[in-house]
């Protein structure tokens, strides 16, 4: 009994040692541990030994088991690690062929950087506001102290429906709908179309967007302005930004000014897009005038208020430096693609 | 405005360098464009007496000068013709450069060496025209002796720097050099010199020459007439044509030139008449007769309408008022008695007659900007005082000054505790007196006021008061401060988030975003099929378009996004998917007499790799999105012309209200948009979407007992609609139809003619318990008899 346990040992080593896949490992468990394997069938033969027998060969018999499960556990693992190893060096992939992307679209770029300028005047306090595109004389002109015969309502170049009825010319009009309609602290901003009959080129269109701004309450200053401005540009275009403020002329406000900020393509070293001067026009701006205030029903005694606008086509073209104002109406998919 | 700074000099003294000179104009509100030093092209041209004159030996046409250029005499060989010994010419030197690039070496000719070339007024880089006595292509010979070896710029006045300034329309003062000059005063706080205009007289009375009367005062509030006897027309003087030269005019003659140095200096347009050409030694300041005719300084006639005023003789126009003078009266050689007008007219009369008129000229320009009438005079005096300084003629004293509406100074008070208020800064009284005082006004300051010059038409306020402060002060010392006050939280409308949302549904669905133009060509109707007299053509039209194709502000928005895939299809773009948030204007009644209606949609446009039911399906995913899926409904029934008639479908919210439409775009319509592929469109009311879009749901709970699918086949006749096929499994189903698909719809062999197979499969669910076999097995036949009963379908087994 004791040489049978000891040649099944034997055996069994042997065969765990000389296997070389999974499937014939588990055959080599059958065979010894199975229950009809050589092991099993020499335990079954235990109940003929005699009693001083029985324990120290069943003792023998369990140490002969442990030591088989334990050579096939070896096995198996390092059989397993061999396959897995053959499974990593046989599956190859070619990682340069196309991805599989969602195909999501694109925001115009012209929105992604009204987006941008919605979200920073956001985080100032600002709300948005938007108001028609076809005006009243009223809102469009009058209004904001350009009366009938003023030289500005000329250079504007105005698309008339009737005498009385115009294509906006600027976003100011939005500006007065809110001065009536709205008790101080007022802070917005209004982007939106605009158009001045101006005929197509790189640099000019008919229809174009503009995104004013506009503060009234108690007490604010032009160092205020320069303030709320020069954040915005920071936040636009990065903490390294310059501004300057340089004076201006617009009917609506007094004291105005135009806003430059140092070139964002050279950083004011100088190069074509800012014609050498390392400056750049983005916005005009100024205190609301009285008159303006006045008119919409807000006493310039007790209130006061700076007023801003820029071009978002402009901002834009700065931005990305798109040279050609028509990309942006011609919607050609290779184009809006990059944004 | 182009103003040379030696002719701003003139008035005060700048001792800066020319970039700083700039930056600080720029800073004080006289905006500088940028400046161009004259001559900056042309080196090492000089001074130089021509000693010797021969024949090339080899060469005909050529001949070998000496020529003393004060430090050597140089040999020359030149091809001109037009020299002789001790004639003073400009000759650049080896090394030199000229206009063009042009770059002159010592080399030979023909063999015999030259070190030099002598130059031509157009190798100087000037015309003739500049320069009428030049001889063409011939060498320039100097009108004097000058040194030898002397720089030539000097002589010809390119030792200058021409800068350009941006005038803004409220300061018509600063487009001349004595406003521009002023402004620098100020700006840089230097004396400001006004010229000086002392000039002898002859005695005489002009009223023995001319009368002047001003019938329409509103559009002429003054007219100075002054009269020059003994007018000897010849060219102007050196410095004189260098000046007009510099600043960009042509100089003509002596008389001409007066006129535009005193536009060009103190920005008024002056005119000469001649005296003798008067009719009854009247002019008369009126209306044009309607359909009277005039021809003008530039040989054209010019047909006069009753809003334009002109300068008339008893019985003719001789001048369109401020805009162009007539032939008729004009200066010629044989003048010899003249009569200058120096007036101011009202702007925007001027403006309007030149834009009718189609004639835009200097004077016009100024005029348009609403001059100062109170600068009339002087204009008057600095001409006679160049005249007398020309000897162009005897100045006759007294004048002839019609002065109807005088322009008086302003009062302004002021506030300094206001304007720094206002301002943010904490500038001294004294120091804004000292500024008011820069820019010439006068102050009282007890009463604390000032009384600005009539020159300033811009001030009115004190608001007006703090700028003119603010500039000279400087922008830049103004403090930086972050707005205090009462707190505001900004904030997006619902509406805008509603918009936000729409964007971000749409690119994820794949699409980009367009933007068209707001206005189109009527035409658009024929091109989208839109039949005569369909709302659609209702448009608000523009009165002054820039032509056709922007005359009328767009009722769809279709158009816009069917160019814009014909763009892509014509460049070969493959499968182009676009949307657009635009914005239609819909007249509540033409013709228009209140603001139209502003309805924002959303379109969006397909073509390529898709079919109707990816339109359908970006729409749905937005609608889902908005929480409304539930009320949408198709009408296949609607009437949109520009849509396949079998492939179009109104967007029903609860079975009725339109909330736009998708179809594929009828093939009449792609053909003519020359889209060469099938091409879907949505529009979407983007009002409406706003009215139902629900962003506040409460969470549903999810069910813990498990689903039952059960799949169901059956044959229904062609005609029938999948979505009356939904309609009877929901209502037949009830709350435990958890969802269903439809997998297949089949037609072909083993199906009858006319029908085809419909197979859904079925999802069951309950909140509260296990589905029975029973439950599920009696929906079922409820949902068959349905399907039989109301559509006649016939259950496949």
């Amino acid at each position: 009994m004791i040489e049978k346990l000891q040649e099944i040992k034997e055996g069994a080593i042997k065969k765990i040692s000389e296997v070389s896949d999974l499937k014939k490992l588990d055959e080599i468990r059958v065979a010894f541990l199975g229950k009809k394997g050589e092991l099993t069938s020499v335990l079954r033969g235990m109940k003929d030994l005699t009693n001083d027998e029985r324990p120290l060969i069943g003792k023998l018999a369990n140490e002969v088991r442990e030591l088989i499960e334990d050579e096939l556990e070896k096995a198996k693992k390092g059989l397993s690690g061999l396959a897995r190893e053959h499974q990593l060096k046989t599956e190859f992939i070619d990682v340069t062929m196309p991805a599989k992307r969602a195909n999501i679209g694109h925001r115009h770029p012209m929105n992604v950087v009204l987006d941008d300028l919605k979200n920073i005047f956001i985080g100032m306090g600002y709300s948005i506001a938007e108001g028609p595109e076809i005006e009243n004389d009223y809102y469009n002109f009058e209004a904001l102290n350009i009366p009938e015969n003023h030289a500005a309502r000329d250079e504007q170049d105005t698309f008339y429906i009737n005498k009385d009825i115009m294509l906006r010319t600027a976003t100011s009009p939005v500006q007065v709908r809110v001065m009536e309609n709205n008790k101080p602290p007022i802070r917005i901003i209004a982007p939106g179309r605009v158009y001045r009959s101006d005929e197509v080129d790189a640099t000019h269109s008919p229809v174009f967007h503009q995104v004013e701004g506009l503060v009234i309450d108690k007490g604010v200053t032009m160092a205020d302005l320069k303030g709320a401005l020069a954040e915005f540009a920071r936040e636009l275009y990065g903490e390294k930004v310059k501004v300057k403020f340089r004076p201006h002329y617009f009917p609506f406000t007094e004291p105005s000014a135009e806003m430059d900020v140092s070139c964002v393509m050279c950083g004011g070293e100088g190069c074509r897009i800012c014609r050498g001067s390392g400056w750049i026009e983005v916005l005009g701006c100024g205190m609301v005038h009285p008159k303006v205030l006045e008119m919409s029903g807000i006493d310039p005694n007790e209130y006061s208020g700076f007023a801003f606008g820029m071009g978002l086509e402009r901002i834009t073209m700065l931005r990305y430096g798109i040279e050609d104002l028509r990309l942006f109406y011609e919607n050609d998919i290779r184009f809006l693609k990059q944004f | 405005m182009n103003i040379p700074m030696k002719w701003l000099t003139d008035y005060v003294d700048i001792d800066s360098d020319i970039v700083t000179f700039t930056d600080a104009m720029t800073m004080s509100g006289s905006k500088v464009e940028g400046y161009e030093k004259l001559g900056e092209d042309i080196n090492l041209v000089v001074v130089g007496v021509i000693l010797e004159i021969k024949q090339h030996p080899d060469a005909d046409k050529l001949v070998i000068t000496q020529i003393d250029v004060g430090s050597e005499v140089i040999q020359i060989v030149t091809g001109a013709d037009n020299i002789n010994v001790n004639d003073y010419i400009p000759v650049a030197l080896n090394g030199s450069t000229l206009p063009g690039g042009l770059k002159i070496k010592n080399g030979k000719l023909r063999g015999i060496e030259s070190n030099g070339m002598l130059c031509s007024i157009e190798e100087l880089g000037f015309t003739t025209e500049e320069f009428p006595d030049a001889p063409a292509h011939g060498i320039f010979i100097l009108d004097q002796p000058y040194e030898l070896g002397m720089d030539v710029k000097k002589i010809f006045g390119l030792d200058d720097i021409i800068v350009e300034y941006e005038v803004t329309s409220n300061r018509p003062d600063c487009f001349s050099v004595l406003g521009i000059a002023r402004e620098a005063a100020a700006t840089f706080n230097k004396a400001f010199k006004y010229p000086e205009m002392v000039y002898e007289e002859i005695k005489g009375n002009p009223s023995d020459y001319a009368s002047v009367t001003i019938e329409d005062e509103k559009l002429c509030p003054r007219y100075i007439g002054k009269i020059i006897q003994d007018v000897k027309i010849a060219p102007s003087p050196k410095w004189l044509q260098q000046k007009l030269r510099a600043a960009g005019v042509r100089p003509i003659n002596n008389i001409v030139d007066i006129t535009n140095f005193i536009m060009i200096e103190m920005g008024q347009p002056m005119h000469a008449f001649d005296v003798e050409t008067l009719e009854d030694k009247k002019i008369i300041v009126r209306k044009a007769k309607e359909g009277e005719k005039i021809i003008t300084l530039d040989n054209e006639e010019r047909t006069l309408d009753s809003s334009m005023l002109v300068i008339a003789d008893a019985k003719k126009p001789i001048a369109i008022a401020g805009v162009i003078g007539g032939n008729n009266t004009k200066i010629t050689d044989k003048t010899t008695t003249i009569l200058f007008e120096a007036a101011n007219f009202e702007g925007t009369s001027i403006r309007l007659t030149s834009k009718k008129l189609g004639v835009r000229t200097d004077a016009s320009t100024k005029y348009e900007k609403y001059l100062d009438p109170n600068n009339v005079e002087a204009a008057t005096n600095r001409a006679c005082q160049l005249v007398v300084m020309l000897g162009a003629g005897k100045v006759v004293e007294g004048v002839i000054d019609v002065y109807p509406l005088k322009r008086l100074p302003v009062t302004i008070a002021y506030n300094a505790d206001k304007i720094n208020r206002l301002l943010g800064t904490n500038i001294s009284e004294v120091e804004m007196v000292n500024i008011f005082k820069r820019l010439e006004f006068s102050v009282n300051q007890e009463a604390r006021n000032v009384i600005v010059p009539t020159f300033r038409p811009d001030l009115s306020c004190e608001a007006d008061l703090a700028e003119e402060v603010a500039r000279i002060y400087g922008y830049d010392k103004i403090p930086v401060t972050l707005a205090t006050g009462t707190p505001t939280v900004g904030k997006k409308s619902f509406k805008q988030k509603i918009e936000d949302i729409t964007h971000i549904v749409m690119e994820d669905c794949g699409l980009s975003e367009a933007m068209t133009y707001s206005f189109e060509s009527p035409k658009v109707f024929n091109k989208l099929n839109v039949p005569e007299g369909h709302e659609l053509r209702n448009t608000v039209a523009i009165s002054n378009p820039l032509g056709e194709d922007f005359s009328n502000m767009r009722t769809t928005t279709v158009n816009g996004m069917l160019n814009a895939l014909s763009t892509n299809y014509n460049r070969r773009n493959e499968a182009v998917k676009l949307y657009e948030l635009g914005t239609i204007y819909v007249p509540k009644s033409l013709p228009l007499t209140e603001l139209p209606n502003e309805l924002l949609k959303l379109t969006i446009g397909l073509y390529g790799s898709c079919d109707f039911y990816d339109a359908k399906g970006v729409i749905e995913t937005l609608i889902e999105k908005f929480g409304f899926i539930d009320k949408i409904s198709y009408d296949p029934k609607i009437e949109v012309p520009f849509l396949h008639p079998g492939r179009r479908a109104g967007i029903l919210v609860n079975g009725n209200k339109e909330l736009g439409y998708i179809g594929e775009v009828h093939p009449t319509v792609s053909d003519q948009y020359e889209i060469g592929e099938r091409a879907y469109i949505a529009v979407v009311d983007m009002s409406l979407l706003i009215k139902y879009a629900n962003l506040d749901h409460s969470y549903q709970q999810i069910a813990r007992y498990p689903a039952v699918n059960r799949d169901i086949a059956f044959l229904v006749k062609d005609e029938v609609i999948v979505q009356d096929i939904e309609n009877i499994l929901k209502q037949r189903c009830g709350k435990i139809l958890e969802g269903f698909k439809l997998f297949d719809v089949y037609k072909g062999a083993q199906i009858e003619e006319g029908y085809k197979s419909i197979a859904y499969s079925l999802v069951f669910r309950s909140n509260d318990h296990t589905l029975s076999e029973k439950e599920i097995n009696k929906v079922m036949s409820k949902v068959v008899n349905g399907l039989e009963f109301d559509l006649g379908a016939k259950l496949r087994q």
